[in-house]
């Protein structure tokens, strides 16, 4: 079980990003690397179980299914069911957490997955720093810093 | 209850910051409240359960008790046990996170506690601003000052969790089968208004336990400190109560000695005494002869084997001796006065009140001694002729531990086994040779935590029960469902002599 932990500071109140990152079918609106999105089976983007459905500007397609959702501790986890990444059992969460000094947010990205180990480190790299963070370091860049 | 929760980013890689505040007994190197502290009993500072004793640099005294501490999830968690404010159920934990882009840190300081209703502002913003923000405020300004070279070592995890164990809560209607029994469930620390009534399940008795349906349960100050969370003798959702009088009802397999149908009682952990049943090993059971009844036993079981050890254990005291004893009027002073004049020793007590003189004067005492009014040590002293006492009995603590120091004959012994006034403060022993004192701080567990230490004590309570040598007055009787009202009354002294529980019939 490989797992990726990313975190930054975003200057914002952690209830104004949260209705950004609570739109399960809203990654286009901030993460730069997606181009479109939608929800498969007309359902609802926060009810679980939903899956999304969404393409990379690169081409590349991904569909995550919404495992759980929650306004009250500000946290989002999903599993990829299908991507070009050699992954299995993934499972990530996305949080939350109010700083009350200045008012800002820490927001806390996390991955666990199975893989091939030879492919590992450039995983890591991948999901870490190519995807986790720069979406974060774009949170952050719209609010402002 | 109010919750208070601040949290900050801190410019420095997480485990820098963790090794500061990991240190249990190192906020006096950087927090600018405290003055100095120390780790009570030599314990090691990441030993949870270990106590901090710290002043202020106002001079006010504080104790707190690691509850928790995490090297995984860097977090620790405290609450405080003694304070010069009316922070009552203060629990507090800490945590910290890497913020990995910046290579800084989250800290979030958190805590819950009951504060009175017309000081709920003031210690709000008190713990707010004057502990956390400037705790904060504190550690950034250590990690300035330092090198960005110097790294901090960080000592090895060493964490041990505490555990008691609590009954399954029931929360719907159990099936047909299971039992349940109804007892009073503490879901959250907090006030009286914690203390409700339902129903739990009540498995069959382990093969090594009895069941006792409780027919009078005592009430102590104990049960409030496990309400609160100042004692973690209760875990949640679980049944205070640690004192009781009873029949047996069942027995596991592998118990021998007791019948169903027994009388018994018990004053020991574990926690579970307010139900009208409950499962339990029966080491520490006493059994009832036919002439205590239930309701002396569960309102003085407690306070007669303290007494008994106290006299007899801890000091024996024998005919002539002169005994000091303090809050003479209080539960065990009034039994500590009676046993001691039995012995035959001179007893001089002190009371706080005229009222509570009255009383222990019928109790016996030869010397009663109002201390508001007077100086206790001084009068001592001269009811002696100089020569002191030979022993004290104190459980006020840092209100009189001094004086009764001062009280004491040559080669006399203070027993310090309570501190209702606060903690006694650092002393250095040396002092203690100008009178070749001897100093004990007696815990009841050590004398009572088998059969064969329990036993002796319990005999001869029983027999200073029957021959008239002690009485315990009549208990305040109030419903098992009502156990709030018995709380609220305890802790506003509402009443004077034990308080009991009846469950109903």
């Amino acid at each position: 079980m490989t797992k990726v932990y990313v975190s930054s500071v975003i200057p914002a109140p952690a209830a104004e990003v949260w209705k950004l990152i609570r739109d399960f079918n809203g990654l286009p609106g901030w993460a730069p690397f997606v181009a479109e999105s939608r929800i498969e089976q007309n359902a609802q983007a926060d009810q679980i179980g939903c899956i999304r459905s969404f393409t990379l500007k690169d081409g590349g397609r991904i569909r995550e299914r919404l495992l759980a959702l929650s306004d009250y501790d500000l946290s989002c986890s999903y599993a990829i069911l299908e991507s070009p990444m050699a992954v299995e059992n993934y499972v990530a969460t996305l949080s939350l957490t109010p700083v009350t000094d200045g008012n800002l947010t820490l927001a806390e990205w996390q991955a666990e997955f199975d893989c091939a180990p030879d492919r590992e480190a450039a995983l890591m790299n991948q999901i870490g720093a190519g995807v986790f963070q720069t979406a974060l370091s774009a949170l952050k860049h719209r609010f402002g810093r | 209850m109010v919750k208070v929760c601040q949290s900050t980013i801190i410019d420095a890689p997480v485990d820098e910051v963790w090794a500061i505040l990991r240190d249990f007994n190192g906020h006096d190197r950087w927090h600018p409240a405290i003055a100095f502290s120390e780790i009570e009993g030599g314990e090691t500072v990441d030993a949870v359960g270990s106590v901090r004793h710290f002043r202020l640099n106002d001079g006010g005294e504080l104790r707190e008790q690691l509850l928790a501490l995490s090297d995984k999830d860097r977090r620790l968690s405290y609450c405080l046990l003694e304070a010069p404010l009316p922070l009552m159920g203060y629990v507090a934990s800490l945590r910290l996170k890497p913020v990995t882009d910046t290579n800084a840190t989250f800290w979030e300081w958190r805590s819950e506690f009951h504060p009175p209703a017309h000081r709920r502002d003031e210690l709000v913003r008190l713990v707010t601003e004057g502990i956390y923000q400037a705790g904060f405020a504190a550690v950034r300004d250590l990690l300035r000052g330092r090198t960005g070279s110097m790294r901090v070592e960080t000592r090895p995890p060493r964490t041990a969790a505490p555990s008691t164990s609590a009954p399954p809560i029931v929360s719907k209607v159990p099936a047909s089968r299971a039992e349940t029994t109804r007892a009073i469930v503490v879901g959250r620390y907090g006030g009286p208004q914690e203390l409700r009534l339902g129903e739990i399940a009540l498995p069959p008795p382990a093969s090594d336990e009895v069941r006792i349906r409780h027919t009078v349960i005592g009430v102590n100050f104990i049960d409030v400190y496990c309400r609160t969370g100042f004692f973690d003798l209760l875990r949640l959702p679980g049944v205070p109560g640690m004192e009781a009088a009873g029949i047996i009802e069942a027995l596991g397999p592998a118990v021998s000695g007791f019948s169903v149908g027994d009388r018994v009682a018990y004053a020991c952990p574990p926690v579970g005494a307010y139900s009208e049943r409950r499962n339990m090993a029966p080491d520490l059971l006493v059994r009832l002869s036919g002439d205590i009844p239930d309701e002396t036993a569960a309102a003085g079981l407690l306070k007669g084997v303290t007494a008994s050890f106290l006299l007899h254990d801890v000091h024996a005291v024998k005919r002539g001796d002169i005994v000091l004893i303090h809050a003479a009027a209080g539960g065990i002073g009034q039994l500590l006065v009676q046993w001691a004049c039995h012995l035959g020793a001179t007893v001089i007590a002190t009371v706080s009140s005229d009222d509570k003189a009255r009383i222990v004067e019928r109790l016996g005492a030869h010397h009663v001694i109002v201390y508001s009014r007077e100086n206790f040590a001084e009068a001592v002293v001269r009811l002696t002729a100089g020569r002191g006492a030979d022993v004290a009995y104190d459980a006020v603590g840092n209100d009189t531990f001094a004086g009764s120091l001062a009280s004491l004959a040559v080669r006399g012994h203070l027993v310090s086994f309570g501190q209702a006034s606060g903690p006694v403060g650092d002393w250095d022993i040396g002092r203690f040779a100008s009178k070749s004192l001897t100093i004990s701080r007696p815990n009841y567990a050590h004398y009572t935590d088998t059969p064969e230490k329990l036993a002796p004590h319990v005999t001869s309570f029983f027999q200073a029960l029957r021959q008239g040598v002690v009485r315990i007055e009549t208990p305040t009787r109030y419903d098992l469902a009502n156990a709030a009202d018995a709380h609220r009354d305890l802790e506003a002294r509402r009443t004077t002599g034990a308080l009991v529980l009846v469950p109903q019939a």
